[in-house]
């Protein structure tokens, strides 16, 4: 909302010297936020003046063009120029080689002189031009910043206007004024006025307040006017959809008037376009008052007014002159031939006023706000009067502002009030609220007293009635349909008293529980992949379905259902992720890009598994626990979303530097990462020979919780085609696992075993089995063999070749045995080393080397 | 016979044969002389490795001498013994002697020569990084956690209901449009991006026992296009108190004393009338950035408020008996003024130079 500061002036006691600044900083106290300043001196600067045409000779040039080498005089007649610089002359009439044609000798015109700013840093100075040194400009509406007119130059006939040579033309124009503008909360439609602006000023500075309504003289009565009815076959959460209707007709409208430079300068500040004088009087009460009017040519209606619910499949063409198809739910404005308006939305184009229009009727109504917010979103039409309408216009404001739009036509379009009246309808006013004082203290912890609550109840229009100490009825006043329960006079009372007043205290929480387990893994495997060499990125969730289907399913062509969005932020984008993946992608190649070809990444974040059912069919309603079996109703269809973390590695680490070798990393680099993040949660990944489309069919693992059959992720270096589709470099190796199933799988607690002080004895073994045996196979089933001596394992060497039969290798393992409570003897661990040999040839066929 | 007037290469002959005689006093003496400056010269363990074996070794003119006390008789036997056992115990020690003395140079050397620069040590296993904004959501949770809060937790798509409804977003209320929401596929499924940490209000309040302290950070979702100052993915924070008697008075002393564990001691806090349908009355929050780039100067932070008695009703809260606030503030927001990011792009982009700058640290 802006408010031109000579607007808010006209009903408060802002100061004449008080800048845009002043007024949002005292605004800002009551709850107005401050959003921006328009202030035209920003852009333009003088001196800038009313001049007269003495003489105007249009000259041919040689391109064709034609140009008026004109003297126009810009001191009053027989007076001397008092303004001094460069390229202005002693004489008072200035030179002046002017382009556009649109006016004739004697006319005033605004003169631009040698000196000033036009907007877009423009400045003005004498200049030889087509033979002549032309000292200023002869000035269009666009030049001046005041439109997007190319009518040519500003003719000041045009406005009504005829001043003398001189005149300080930015006074003329309105351009000293500026505008504050305020962000409005939503819930105070009334603000969205001067009359409610200045009502909030006087409340923020105690000073005195003008109601703008307040100075409208609204006649008892008057002749019957034009018959409107009032239907409403379908009232939304029963209240009609308009409640109130005023219609006023004022005759002999000259539709040519101007629009005086005053209204249209406060209409620019207030960010509305000038369009003719009857649009631009409607507009200037709707911003004045905050109530949305609409202005007929009366001559164009067919009968009765009514206003209805549309029927369904109803056609509208709309001012912006499109047809609209109406919904049942919407309301209109309806006469014989049938619907001539969307109600508190947006007139039609066929009862607009027009050129010719010399008869207006004025509707002033009150609408209910969800019909008006609903037709609005339905049809995609914000606009000024939807804005006000939505939030809840003072319903006693239709007679005021019709009465006030009358005075307007009659006093600057030359119109007549017909002295027709109709007034149908009988307005809703807000409710009486019972309060009970203490609530006050027991809301702000303030102490308020007595005296004060009932002082700014009434300061903002409440009427107060005092039925007990603690039972208070107070009414609200007809613009404040958002107060309805009593912590809302609380905050009435509390911002007008000033949250600075309430005091300070720290409560105490009981003793709480610190961080979830769950919380506290997280963290630690955050900070461990981060002590690892992983730096987190944060990515969007959003993703390309096929790029979902590369990454979040193993087999290519398995079904993946996803969670879709109605309406993502890029079309291409509309599913949300169901792997991490293509966004740690993405991020490395983003990096890689900016010339760091060596990234490990790591992110950790939610990805997204329809369930069975997906969302509720209905939602439960306002201020009421809608009862377990609903919530569950609703928790039940939100769909699945574990916390996953992944990583992407490029390049080589360590570097190529002094001293030190390069290493690529590659797919073993994944798996570790995979090791890192289970040992920081003191767990034992299994590794098998996985398979996943997007990864490399030879190096890809596939992650188990131990002893689990299903995979908990994957590591290995991608599918070399992959990377070559999304631009990575070579030999790109991720990542990625349940974290939560993983953090699920940590134990609670654990149990510590004894360390044993005997001496360790080492045996080895060598076995030759099947190519195709993986290798963590062989030595799970060795470490069973052994037994509960075995301390440790470690695969040594692999071979295969001279002495190994063919589609054969030999794996080497070294055997590290101990017992808690005595030094083994030799003889023992060759029974372990036998134990495990014997289950490797029971259960792979392995053979001793 | 007088050693000393042998030539030497004749002594040479004789010790490489056999050796001195065990009872030729001079000629052993000479062999220990011999020995004594072999060890001397020896300049290094390689050489003194040639003198040991030359002087000490099989062939050694001593251990020759030595081997032939077998042959002589008794009394000759114990003099011999005597006389070349003082000669080899003399050769041994001049033998360790010089051993260590070159081992000590040798060692010293070795250390000489492995210097390195260490001002040109590659990296080996360079440290990675937090992004800033999971740690200063981790740190603003500490904050909490220290004064009793508990951290709580919710689903990113949500039901409308916990979005909106249970927070009294009337579905006609303009309030409502204005969060500019993600929708999930078909509309009918009431399910959204939650725009807001707030419906976490709802889930603790739902889910735990009165009275309740929790904050509840996360991933907040708007249907902004992304540019310097906003993106559609964000995060929040959010507080929720509810317990009997709590006033706004407990809503300020609590953001005064999370302002000031955030930016420090002069850090001050100031209320401004607002709206939110969930919270009645409602505040602006405004902090005193004490560090601002061109000055000291208040911050918008976000909002607050008392919770409205209609949420309080909806998660089954008698509002007669219990009272509470809340607040919720950008995590984005407050990384951009409290660290001096200027441009919104940098937290999404993953440009590791980013976070790197952070370490572990906010």
């Amino acid at each position: 909302m802006r408010i031109p500061l000579s607007w808010i002036r006209e009903y408060t006691q802002f100061p004449a010297t008080g800048m845009a600044e002043d007024l949002m900083a005292e605004l800002v106290k009551v709850g107005l936020e401050e959003e921006d300043v328009h202030r035209p001196t920003d852009e333009i600067s003088g001196p800038i003046v009313v001049g007269e045409v003495l003489e105007k000779h249009p000259e041919e040039q040689s391109n064709g063009k034609t140009i008026n080498w004109c003297q126009v005089r810009v001191v009053p007649e027989g007076q001397e120029q008092t303004l001094t610089g460069k390229g202005i002359d002693p004489s008072g009439v200035q030179g002046i080689v002017c382009g556009a044609h649109n006016f004739e000798r004697g006319d005033k015109v605004v003169v631009t002189m040698p000196g000033a700013v036009l907007p877009g840093n423009f400045a003005i100075s004498a200049r030889k031009t087509y033979g002549h040194l032309s000292a200023g400009m002869i000035a269009s509406v666009k030049e001046l910043g005041l439109g997007e007119d190319h009518a040519g130059i500003l003719v000041l006939s045009t406005l009504g206007l005829d001043p003398q040579p001189g005149t300080d033309a930015m006074e003329l124009l309105g351009l000293y004024d500026s505008a504050a503008e305020i962000n409005v909360t939503p819930d105070r439609g009334y603000a969205f006025s001067i009359r409610g602006a200045a009502r909030e000023y006087s409340h923020a500075t105690g000073t005195a307040f003008t109601d703008p309504a307040e100075q409208v003289q609204v006649p008892d009565a008057g002749t019957a006017g034009h018959e409107v009815i009032l239907e409403d076959s379908a009232p939304i959460y029963g209240t009609p959809g308009c409640d109130s209707f005023v219609a006023r007709k004022v005759t002999g409208v000259d539709p040519n008037a101007p629009t005086p430079p005053w209204m249209a300068a406060r209409l620019r500040l207030a960010g509305m376009r000038p369009i003719s004088l009857a649009v631009d009087i409607s507009n200037y009460v709707m911003w004045e008052l905050g109530q949305p009017l609409h202005f007929y040519d009366a001559e164009s209606l067919r009968g009765a007014i009514r206003v209805r619910r549309a029927a369904a499949g109803e056609k509208l063409t709309t001012l912006d002159e499109k047809e609209r198809e109406l919904h049942a739910e919407d309301l209109v404005i309806a006469d014989d031939r049938g619907a001539i308006g969307l109600a508190g939305v947006m007139g039609g184009a066929a009862t607009e006023v027009g050129e010719s229009t010399s008869t207006v009727l004025i509707e002033a109504a009150h609408f209910d706000p969800i019909t008006i917010s609903r037709s609005k979103r339905r049809h995609k039409l914000p606009s000024e009067a939807s804005k006000r309408n939505e939030r809840g216009v003072d319903p006693l404001l239709p007679a005021i502002a019709a009465q006030r739009a009358v005075d307007l036509l009659v006093e600057l379009a030359g119109g007549t009030d017909s002295g027709e009246i109709t007034q149908v309808g009988e307005p809703a006013l807000p409710a009486p609220i019972t309060l009970d004082p203490a609530l006050a203290e027991r809301t702000t912890g303030v102490s308020y007293t007595a005296e004060q609550l009932r002082q700014t109840l009434s300061d903002i229009g409440a009427s107060v009635e005092e039925r007990s100490p603690e039972s208070w009825t107070v009414t609200p006043p007809a613009w404040r349909p958002d107060l309805t329960i009593p912590e809302a006079l609380v905050e009435e009372v509390a911002r007008l008293i000033g949250y600075d007043q309430i005091p300070s205290r720290l409560p105490v929480a009981p003793a709480g529980r610190g961080l979830s387990a769950e919380q506290k893994r997280r963290r630690q495997v955050f900070t461990g992949l981060a002590g690892a060499g992983f730096t987190e990125v944060l990515s969007y969730p959003f993703y390309s379905e096929e790029a979902n289907q590369l990454f979040g399913a193993a087999e290519e062509g398995a079904e993946l259902p996803m969670v879709r969005l109605a309406n993502p932020i890029a079309s291409q984008h509309p599913t949300l992720r169901t792997t991490l993946l293509p966004g740690l992608l993405d991020a490395a190649r983003r990096n890689v890009s900016r010339g760091f070809g060596a990234v490990a990444l790591f992110e950790a974040g939610r990805v997204f598994h329809p369930g069975g059912t997906l969302g509720s069919t209905t939602i439960p309603g306002l201020g009421a626990h809608p009862g377990a079996e609903h919530i569950a109703e609703l928790e039940a269809g939100i769909p699945d979303q574990p916390l996953h973390v992944a990583v992407a590695l490029t390049g080589e680490e360590p570097a190529a530097e002094l001293g030190q070798q390069a290493r690529r990393r590659d797919w073993a680099d994944a798996l570790e990462s995979a090791h890192t993040v289970a040992g920081l949660l003191n767990l034992q990944l299994e590794v098998v020979q996985g398979s996943h489309q997007a990864f490399h069919p030879g190096r890809t693992a596939e992650l188990r919780l131990s002893g689990a059959q299903s995979a908990i992720g994957y590591a290995g270096e991608l599918h070399p085609k992959v990377v070559e589709a999304w631009g990575l470099p070579e030999r790109t190796a991720v990542m990625e696992l349940d974290l939560e199933a993983l953090i699920a799988a940590a134990a609670e607690k654990v149990a510590a075993e004894p360390i044993s002080g005997f001496p360790q004895t080492s045996q080895d073994v060598a076995l030759i089995v099947e190519d195709s045996l993986p290798s963590a196979q062989l030595r799970a089933t060795l470490a069973e063999g052994a037994g509960e001596l075995l301390e440790g394992i470690e695969l040594f060497d692999v071979y295969s070749g001279t002495g190994i039969e063919e589609g054969r290798k030999s794996l080497a393992y070294a055997l590290r045995f101990r017992a808690q409570d005595r030094t083994l003897t030799a003889e023992e661990a060759s029974e372990a080393r036998a134990a495990a040999v014997a289950l490797a040839e029971q259960r792979h066929g392995a053979v001793q080397r | 016979m007088s050693t000393s007037e042998r030539p030497a290469g004749s002594t040479e002959e004789q010790a490489a044969s056999s050796g001195p005689h065990p009872l030729d006093e001079a000629a052993v003496e000479n062999a220990v002389q011999q020995a004594l400056q072999a060890f001397e010269a020896a300049a290094d363990l390689e050489e003194l490795k040639e003198a040991r074996l030359a002087h000490t070794g099989e062939k050694a003119p001593i251990v020759l001498a030595n081997r032939q006390i077998k042959d002589l008789d008794k009394d000759q036997k114990k003099e011999a013994g005597k006389l070349l056992g003082a000669a080899r115990g003399r050769v041994q020690k001049a033998l360790s002697a010089r051993t260590d003395v070159l081992e000590a140079e040798h060692a010293e050397r070795m250390l000489i020569e492995e210097a390195v620069d260490v001002t040109a040590a590659p990296r080996r296993k360079p440290l990675g990084a937090r992004h800033p904004l999971s740690v200063l959501q981790e740190e603003v949770s500490d904050v909490f956690i220290g004064m009793g809060w508990e951290i709580a937790e919710g689903p990113e798509v949500e039901s409308e209901w916990f979005n909106f409804d249970a927070l009294n977003f009337d579905p006609d209320h303009p309030a409502r449009e204005m969060q500019d929401t993600f929708f999930v596929e078909p509309k009918s499924s009431h399910l959204v991006l939650r725009t807001h940490t707030s419906p976490v209000q709802i889930r603790a309040l739902l889910g735990r026992e009165l009275p309740v302290y929790v904050l509840c950070p996360g991933k907040t979702f708007r249907t902004d296009e992304l540019d310097a100052t906003h993106t559609p993915v964000f995060h929040q924070f959010e507080g929720l108190a509810v317990d009997k008697g709590l006033t706004m008075a407990d809503l300020k002393g609590t953001l005064e004393h999370f302002a000031r564990q955030m930016f420090g001691p002069e850090a001050a806090i100031r209320l401004r009338p607002s709206y939110f349908p969930f919270t009645e009355p409602s505040a602006e929050l405004d902090v005193w950035d004490v560090n601002a780039k061109g000055g000291p100067r208040w911050v918008e932070w976000g909002g607050c408020g008392m919770v409205n008695p209609d949420v309080l009703r909806a998660a089954g809260v008698d509002p007669q008996e219990h009272t509470g606030f809340a607040f919720g503030m950008g995590v984005e927001r407050t990384l951009m003024f409290r660290n001096g990011v200027t441009d919104m792009r940098d937290m999404i982009e993953g440009d590791v130079r980013f976070s790197q700058q952070f370490g572990m640290e906010v």
